[in-house]
């Protein structure tokens, strides 16, 4: 029998989740208010909800001072690139962590993860240092070198609990069917694995595009990403707030459109494997 | 050709030793059962031949070619398995045509292939659906397809059939006999089922422990197993085994016989007894008596012959077909 659920409870529930997903909704919207009002109003100490004089000036003045596209394209690069680098490295390393693993296979994923519980900033001297001998300093490819050296556990996490639920039987038929190591890989794992491997790409895109601690250390106007561009509108003097908000509401656009569109893709990934 | 042998083949999983030490000699155009209870070391013997599993120590050779440390796409075996192991994302064409397309072969002859293949084993209609969409005797079908189109040098099953339906089985056990007569190729077929075994094999290596304890034709390991775990296994019901004093007149530690080798009376006979279950199949019937101080035992009788609980029933065994057995289990 389907379990009842009265009326009233029903009611309650979705009122809950609409202030709570209003709740973690109001940064965005306020940014996105702030970003149409004029820098007095922004700061107004009577604040408006709604802007009283719509303006686009914020949106002029942020391109002007500092070339939008230019970060944006940056942001593009280095964490599509780094994503896929990572996938390149992480696909086959998640194979063999779940097709072919050893006595410490355990210990090596473990290990791993355990580097994402280091606050950055403890290996921020030694990174700056080599960054700065091997003269990767303010580079896209060095900002998508260490974006990719810091989402790698992650990738090669999700890729091999979903690589784990494939059933190793199939695999061993294409190996029986002459299959050699690289189509195996390319003609059966990966085919089988999409949903997984595009749930990884996606959320580690996301990860790196919104990554700020090692984009405004290590770049300055060259190779800064769309993080780097957001900060630079923060300063402690003068009005900001809505140039800022401007600034944000276009750091954000994209990837919050890409999230909107992949929404199943992403959930559907993050519970990959709870239910069969 | 499609000759298969086994050199002092050892296979251990850490300290677990599965197969100590096995030694075979499979022919040409053989149909060989590997045959025992779960944990027996079958399935592993089996992934050791296809290559899935590297030997420890000692060698295989395929038609007198080393191919011990080869990887299983270079060992030209073909393998169906339990689980079918089908693609999920490709068509049932894609499929059969996935062991050709890794050979390269050029796509007019794949196409040829595919479709000789699903015409033999009546698949015609559904090369464009997923493997999801078919049932599992169809799924099984697929998988011995693409298994048969690559023409492969000997067939591995790996117990193939345990998930059909009783019915189902029949058929297929039938279905993979008559493909072997047509192909004559070798095949090595594990199972747990000593029917599959008797009813398949040319021959049939008994398995225990990881110890080969037979190797012979059906009949042979009927009519004279080399010990107590061969004469329990083949054979159903399973022999019934006497031991102590009984035993001892017939000068063996213990002695056998198999449930059809009894005359059964309700006046006379050599062991009292009385019947506890008595299964009805329609054309036999199997008697569970409980002799006095021998134990429990299978008779099986003729279907129109009705016993019922409580009956008292006499046993004679035909003295020409008692088994004999040492302390350490060996035939006499």
């Amino acid at each position: 029998m389907a379990r009842r659920v009265s009326v009233q409870t029903r009611i309650g529930f979705t009122v809950l989740a609409w202030v709570i997903a209003l709740l973690l909704f109001s940064p965005i919207l306020w940014t996105l208010l702030t970003a149409f009002k004029t820098e007095a109003e922004a700061i107004a100490s009577r604040p408006t909800f709604f802007p009283q004089n719509f303006t686009l000036e914020n949106f002029g003045a942020v391109q002007e001072r500092s070339d939008y596209f230019k970060h944006a394209i940056n942001s593009i690069l280095v964490s599509f690139g780094s994503t896929i680098l990572g996938l390149i490295i992480g696909i086959p390393a998640a194979w063999s962590m779940a097709f072919a693993p050893s006595k410490r296979t355990k210990d090596i994923l473990m290990w791993m993860l355990s580097t994402k519980m280091m606050p950055a900033v403890g290996v921020l001297i030694p990174i700056y240092l080599i960054f700065r001998d091997l003269r990767l300093l303010d580079t896209v490819h060095g900002l998508t070198l260490i974006m990719t050296l810091i989402n790698l556990p992650i990738i090669i996490w999700m890729l091999y609990t979903y690589f784990k639920e494939i059933p190793v039987d199939i695999l061993e038929a294409a190996r029986m069917d002459g299959a050699e190591l690289w189509n195996e890989i390319t003609h059966v794992l990966v085919p089988m694995a999409v949903p997984g491997i595009a749930s990884t790409l996606l959320l580690n895109v996301i990860l790196a595009w919104n990554e700020a601690f090692w984009t405004i250390t290590l770049t300055s106007g060259r190779a800064g990403t769309l993080t780097a561009f957001i900060s630079s509108f923060s300063s402690p003097q003068g009005l900001f707030l809505a140039k800022l908000s401007a600034a944000s509401l276009l750091a954000i656009a994209p990837i919050l459109l890409v999230g909107w569109f992949s929404q199943k893709q992403l959930v559907r990934g993050l519970t990959f494997g709870a239910v069969k | 050709m499609g000759s298969i042998t086994l050199e002092h083949v050892n296979k251990s999983f850490g300290e677990v030793e599965i197969i100590p030490d096995i030694s075979l000699d499979i022919e040409d155009g053989e149909f060989v059962v590997f045959v025992g209870p779960s944990g027996c070391g079958k399935s592993t013997l089996l992934r050791l031949i296809a290559g899935l599993e590297d030997t420890t120590s000692g060698k295989i050779l395929l038609d007198g070619q080393d191919v011990t440390d080869a990887p299983p796409a270079r060992r030209g075996l073909a393998m169906v398995f339990q689980s079918y192991a089908l693609y999920p994302h490709m068509s049932v064409r894609d499929n059969i045509a996935f062991p050709l397309k890794m050979a390269k072969m050029p796509q007019a002859e794949i196409d040829k292939k595919v479709d000789y293949a699903a015409r033999t084993l009546n698949l015609g209609s559904y090369l464009d659906r997923r493997p999801r969409a078919l049932s599992g005797g169809q799924r099984q079908r697929v998988a011995i397809g693409r298994a048969i189109v690559r023409e492969p040098k000997a067939f591995l099953f790996d117990e193939p059939l345990s998930n059909l339906d009783a019915a189902l089985r029949v058929n297929m056990r039938l279905e993979i006999t008559e493909l072997h007569q047509q192909l004559k190729t070798t095949m090595i077929y594990v199972t747990h089922d000593q029917v599959e075994a008797m009813t398949m094999a040319d021959r049939i290596v008994v398995l225990n422990a990881g110890n080969v304890e037979q190797f012979g034709s059906p009949l042979d390991l009927y009519k004279k197993p080399a010990n107590r775990f061969v004469a329990g296994f083949i054979g159903s019901p399973k022999m019934n085994f006497v031991d102590g004093p009984e035993a001892a007149k017939h000068n063996a530690h213990s002695i056998g016989v198999r449930p059809e080798h009894f005359k059964l009376s309700t006046t006379e006979g050599a062991w009292k007894g009385t019947v506890g279950v008595a299964e009805q199949l329609g054309s036999d019937t199997f008697l569970h008596v409980q002799t006095d101080g021998l134990g429990l035992m299978t008779i099986r009788t003729d279907g129109d012959q009705t016993f019922s609980h409580g009956d008292v029933v006499y046993l004679t065994p035909d003295p020409t077909r008692i088994y004999k057995f040492d302390a350490a289990g060996k035939a006499l």
